[in-house]
């Protein structure tokens, strides 16, 4: 999704300067999701769909009420159900909106070996460009969460843009809009952060969840969305939120010490055993 | 809904039973959330399943379907026996005081209240009333014996404790599956805000058709009222007992007379006994019963304004005094015609046909297989909808065969209607706000707007007895059509003729005037001499001559207490919260200073507020009129006299009509004794011994709204498949995994869809046996993009529920009946 209205930080596969970089006119922006206050509506799905505006897809049913197992290329948005009983016996059914974090640290963009095809924007986005993706995936292993999604037949690959052109022109994103309960919250990160802690505090103090906490992991350097979770110390009770996410330590060398070697690798059009790696390993590749 | 919407945000503890609003209504779901944030309120939810609303829940409570009584009646018992109540407001404004006659008996012995006569299933009603004097003698008498220190034995307040002592915690472990511990834990937290005599914290009441759809659905609903008003939490900002509407103008269907035994307003319509206006009148118009040293308003003793009204507003210048007002062009109603009744009418052949506007009957069922089987005998049925559905294709409901198909020579006609974006008009909400919306778009092809496809009915149908007479065309040609455009008449001129307007030019009892043709400022300028016209009288005040008040959309709320006065406009008379003077104690003072919503000015002698009184303006608080002041009483009932309701002053538990256990109580009054149910070949009922072990209930997921989506891509793509929900331990038991196929049956017809295994049901130990519970969506039928693509089995979920019926309000069993569950 390309935008013109937001200031750029950081351009993956770009050497020279960032146009606009150090220029800051925009803060950084965070969404936040409380998670204890979702009620699994989907209206945040339906919302971006049509944003988006993309068409039916066909889903199956899967034994739960999760739309589809996971996000897709076509569908940046879902809420992960998980039923969980804890050894007291107490049972939740754990609701969490899946999809794009908006790292402050973005794998994706560093494994990018493409220019352009991911920018960052000053106020914390990260944006796919899809007319300047290459198809390969690179990004795909970059990502702890699992977000970046391969369209087969265009050879791009897309994810939530945190409604870019939206938030370019001053409006919330449209998930925002339409979630009915204000579990979702849009606004300066330093906002959101002081929002979550005080629900979080609140949590704490009146009611069962003396766990609570704010998502926002530092192995990535933060993120631009951010979780109210019921109990902080079991993030992947939903849906797998990984608990200590990391950049991927060969990404994380291949945007530092050889990068060098990636980008002759393309230049020679040779597919290198280590960017293959990058690629495809160690993850299963997802699919659309 | 007593209250509203918005006004669950005040509330500082919240009882979610019968109802799932999270999943259901998740747009107002904002308010309970809103009330957990802002006021760290409570929540406690109640259901057979853990749903989306259960999961923000600080407390869930599993129930067996169909025991909701055992559960309240037990939270009452537990409130009374804890002190958990407000002293002052039940012994000043409930009947608690009254004294019951002699010969009342509760039925702790049988199961049945005194006058019961068991060969014809009927109640003699004389006894379950007050003792006094005055009055008819059949009625309610004038003066009220009663007793304000509540000590008198036969008093409301001693009988009621008595009723349900008998609910102790370990009968509604037993009755309802819910554990003592956790039934305790939840009457203790839910009656914390009466801890200690504080009467400042208020609880809220939220519900939905999880209680109507009972066999004693509308006991369950007194039940809770009668909770709520024990604890002193009715007419409050934060409290009341509400009913979430499952359309988005179902409310304004109730007012407008969607019900076969009202009029307009809540007006009862005549029967054949009320032989002219003034015999109908007597038999509907209430007089006040009360305490000698109390004052009762009685606001229905105005029913002959509200009627002559009306009838001007049907008939114009065709009522007159001298033909009564037209009364005798009134349908004289002799029987009961009410959803299952038609559909067993016209099962039995008396129903020849069916105009079928904007619902599917086939799929609402109960009982479906009956209600297509009746369509095939049908003459005719016309069908107004905006898609292809079940009820006009019933002739190729699933497992019709070609030749049987030809066989049907019902003629069926469909309309093609407008959607809710395609009309203006208002919506009623659940708060009682009328809000006008404009058109979006114009309807699709040769689709045609709901109300000219009607208008251009009635007048060929009029056209016809102008030509050639009939019967009694009299009602018919003498309707008032002064539509400006006849063939199609504007929402907003029918919305201004039932707001009403003045006749003649007339004067209030204030002596302020209006001249004729002017727009009535209020249901306070009805008069019954005829120079007033009201289409209903609840909603008059709402489009007047300062315009229309149902398109405001003033956003402003002085109080904070979300009343928005200039937003839409609520009935009664923009009043946002109902039998709002009980916010007040017994001198006219708030119980709660941070939530005022009307108070005593002493100083001007009147009652004054954020909110519109709801109330006699100038009656002083020592002059002791009672707040509720649409009952003859004045007071809340706690008892509810003579023929209030159908099986008893005080709501009893008895069993679904199709029940796995015994009734605890008195095992050898089993169900409602006055149940109603039918007796054709087609209705059916399984018992446990003949294997319908299994209890099942059904209810409505947030991706679909009722059998319209499964046209719309998105929603399908969301919830693609029908599915039945059940428990882990249920699926080990049969070998069924997630995903396999499971065949469900009642005694009526079976119901194949893939299974939904899942903890969010667990198994109850009721009476000390094990029971399961399953649950299933109703949104799916043999008519929708999956359904037409056959993905799925095509069946309709109401083939398995039972036509038997709540007596007062004749509303199905769809919750809590028997079925068996097997691997497909
Ligand atoms: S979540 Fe994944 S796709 Fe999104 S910014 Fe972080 S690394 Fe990139
Ligand atoms: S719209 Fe809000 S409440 Fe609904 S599923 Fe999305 S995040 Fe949850």
């Amino acid at each position: 999704m390309s935008n013109g209205t937001l200031e750029i930080k950081a351009i993956s596969g770009h050497t020279g300067t960032v146009p606009g970089r150090d220029t800051s006119r925009d803060y950084a922006v965070a969404k936040l999701i409380d998670v204890t206050t979702c009620i699994g509506c989907k209206a945040c799905e339906v919302a971006c769909l049509e944003w988006n505006g993309y068409p039916f897809r066909e889903t199956t049913f899967d034994n739960t009420y999760q739309t589809m197992p996971d996000t897709a290329w076509n569908y940046y948005n879902l809420i992960r159900f998980d039923e969980h009983t804890a050894e007291d016996g107490t049972f939740s059914w754990l609701m969490r909106k899946d999809g794009c974090m908006h790292c402050a640290d973005p794998g994706c963009l560093r494994a990018c070996p493409s220019d352009g095809a991911i920018v960052q924007y000053a106020n914390g986005i990260v944006d796919f460009q899809q007319e300047n993706c290459i198809g390969c995936q690179y990004c795909v292993t970059g990502c702890p969460f699992n977000i970046p999604k391969f369209n087969a037949e265009t050879k791009k690959v897309h994810k939530c843009t945190l409604c870019s052109d939206r938030v370019g022109v001053g409006l919330e994103p449209a998930c925002i809009k339409a979630c009915p309960t204000g579990c979702l919250h849009f606004g300066s990160k330093d906002d959101m952060k002081d929002l979550a802690e005080k629900r979080v505090a609140q949590l704490k103090e009146h009611t069962s969840h003396k766990n609570a906490g704010v998502y926002d992991p530092a192995g990535v350097g933060g993120t631009h969305v951010m979780y109210v979770l019921h109990d902080i110390e079991h993030p992947e009770r939903y849906g797998g939120l990984p608990k200590d996410p990391q950049v991927p330590l060969l990404v994380r060398m291949w945007k530092g010490p050889v990068k060098w070697l990636g980008n002759l690798a393309m230049v020679a059009g040779i597919v290198g055993v280590a960017a293959h790696y990058v690629r495809f390993g160690p993850k299963e590749k997802h699919e659309d | 809904m007593t209250n509203g919407w918005i006004d669950i945000k005040n509330t500082d503890m919240m009882l979610i039973m019968g109802g799932n609003p999270a999943e259901n209504h998740p747009c107002g779901f904002k308010w309970p959330i809103e009330a957990k944030r802002q006021r760290n309120a409570k929540m406690i939810v109640v259901d057979p399943r853990f749903t989306r609303t259960a999961a923000t829940a600080d407390m869930f409570v599993q129930i067996r379907a169909g025991s909701d009584i055992a559960f309240l009646g037990g939270m009452i018992n537990y409130a009374l026996a804890n002190g958990r109540i407000n002293k002052e407001y039940v012994a000043n404004f409930t009947n608690a005081p009254f004294v019951v006659k002699d010969d009342f008996k509760l039925p702790e012995e049988d199961g049945v209240f005194s006058g019961f006569d068991a060969a014809t299933q009927v109640y003699d009603k004389s006894t379950w009333n007050y003792q006094g004097s005055g009055g008819t003698g059949k009625g309610l008498p004038e003066k009220v014996t009663s007793d304000p220190s509540l000590e008198n034995p036969r008093c409301v307040y001693q009988l009621l404790k008595k009723h349900y002592s008998r609910y102790t915690p370990e009968m509604v472990e037993k009755i309802t599956g819910i554990p003592k511990e956790k039934f305790l834990a939840a009457a203790d937290l839910f009656t914390s805000i009466r801890k200690d005599g504080d009467t400042k914290k208020v609880a809220t009441v939220i519900y939905a058709v999880g209680w109507t759809q009972h066999t004693f659905g509308s006991q369950i609903i007194r039940t809770a009222a009668m909770l709520q008003l024990l604890m002193g939490n009715v007419g409050r900002a934060g409290g009341g007992v509400n009913a979430l509407r499952g359309h988005s103008n179902i409310q304004g269907a109730t007012d407008i007379a969607g019900i076969f035994d009202n009029l307009p307003g809540y007006l009862k319509v005549p029967t054949p006994a009320d032989t002219d206006f003034k015999a109908w009148m007597t038999r509907i118009t209430p007089t006040s019963s009360k305490p000698g040293d109390w004052e009762s308003w009685n606001y229905w003793s105005n029913t002959p304004k509200f009627a002559v009204s009306l009838l001007k507003a049907m008939y114009g210048d065709a009522a007159k005094k001298e033909n009564d007002w037209a009364f005798h062009y009134l349908p004289k109603v002799d029987r009961n015609y009410s959803w299952t009744y038609l559909w067993d009418g016209m099962y039995n052949g008396h129903v020849k046909g069916l105009l079928a506007f904007g619902m599917n009957g086939v799929m609402v069922g109960p009982n479906s297989g009956k209600n297509i089987d009746a369509l095939k005998k049908a003459d005719w049925l016309v069908v107004c909808d905006i898609y292809p559905d079940e009820t006009s294709e019933f002739w190729k409901s699933p497992g019709i065969k070609p030749e049987e198909m030809k066989n049907i020579k019902t003629e069926v006609y469909r309309l093609p209607g407008a959607g809710f974006a395609e009309k203006d008009g208002t919506f009623v909400n659940s708060a009682r706000w009328l809000q006008w919306k404009w058109v979006a778009v114009p309807p699709p092809g040769n689709a045609k707007l709901d109300h000219e496809i009607l208008a251009r009915i009635f007048l060929k149908v009029r056209e016809l007895y102008q030509k050639e007479g009939g019967k009694f065309p009299d009602p018919i040609v003498n309707l008032s059509w002064g539509y400006t455009n006849p063939q199609s008449p504007s929402l907003a001129e029918v919305a201004r003729e039932l707001n009403g307007k003045a006749l003649a030019d007339i004067k209030d009892a204030t002596g302020a005037e209006l001249k004729s043709g002017q727009q009535l400022p209020g249901f306070a300028w009805l008069k019954d001499d005829g120079s007033t016209s009201c289409g209903i009288w609840i909603w008059c005040g709402s489009w007047t001559e300062a315009g229309a008040l149902i398109q405001r959309r003033g956003t402003d709320d002085p109080s904070g207490l979300g009343a928005y006065p200039n937003w839409g406009w609520s009935w009664p008379m923009n009043r946002r919260v109902l039998y709002n003077r009980a916010s007040c104690d017994v001198s006219g003072k708030p119980w709660d200073g941070s939530r005022k919503q009307v108070w005593w000015n002493e100083a001007q002698k009147k009652w004054v507020g954020v909110d519109v009184p709801d109330f006699k303006a100038d009656s002083a608080p020592k002059d002791h009129m009672g707040p509720f002041i649409m009952n003859p009483e004045g007071v809340g009932r706690l008892f509810a006299p003579l023929a209030a309701m159908a099986e008893g002053p005080f709501p009893e538990h008895y069993e679904p009509f199709e029940s796995p256990t015994v009734n605890l109580l008195h095992p050898k009054q089993q169900n409602n004794p006055v149940v109603k149910k039918f007796t054709s070949a087609a209705d059916k009922w399984g018992t446990k011994e003949s294997g319908f072990n299994v209890i099942c209930t059904t209810y409505r997921l947030t991706e679909h709204y009722h059998y319209w989506t499964k046209n719309n891509p998105v929603n399908v793509q969301l919830v693609p498949e029908p599915f039945v929900e059940l428990p882990v331990e249920l699926a080990s038991d049969l070998g069924i995994k997630g995903g396999d196929k499971v065949k469900v049956s009642s005694a009526r017809g079976i119901y194949i869809a893939k299974a939904m295994v899942t903890h969010r049901i667990k198994p109850m130990q009721i009476n000390g046996e094990k029971v399961y519970q399953i649950g299933m969506p109703i949104h799916f039928g043999y008519r929708g993009i999956q359904e037409d693509e056959g993905r799925t089995e095509r069946m309709l979920v109401n083939e398995l529920t039972p036509a038997v019926v709540d007596p007062n309000a004749y509303t199905p069993e769809f919750k809590g009946f028997l079925v068996k569950v097997e691997k497909a």
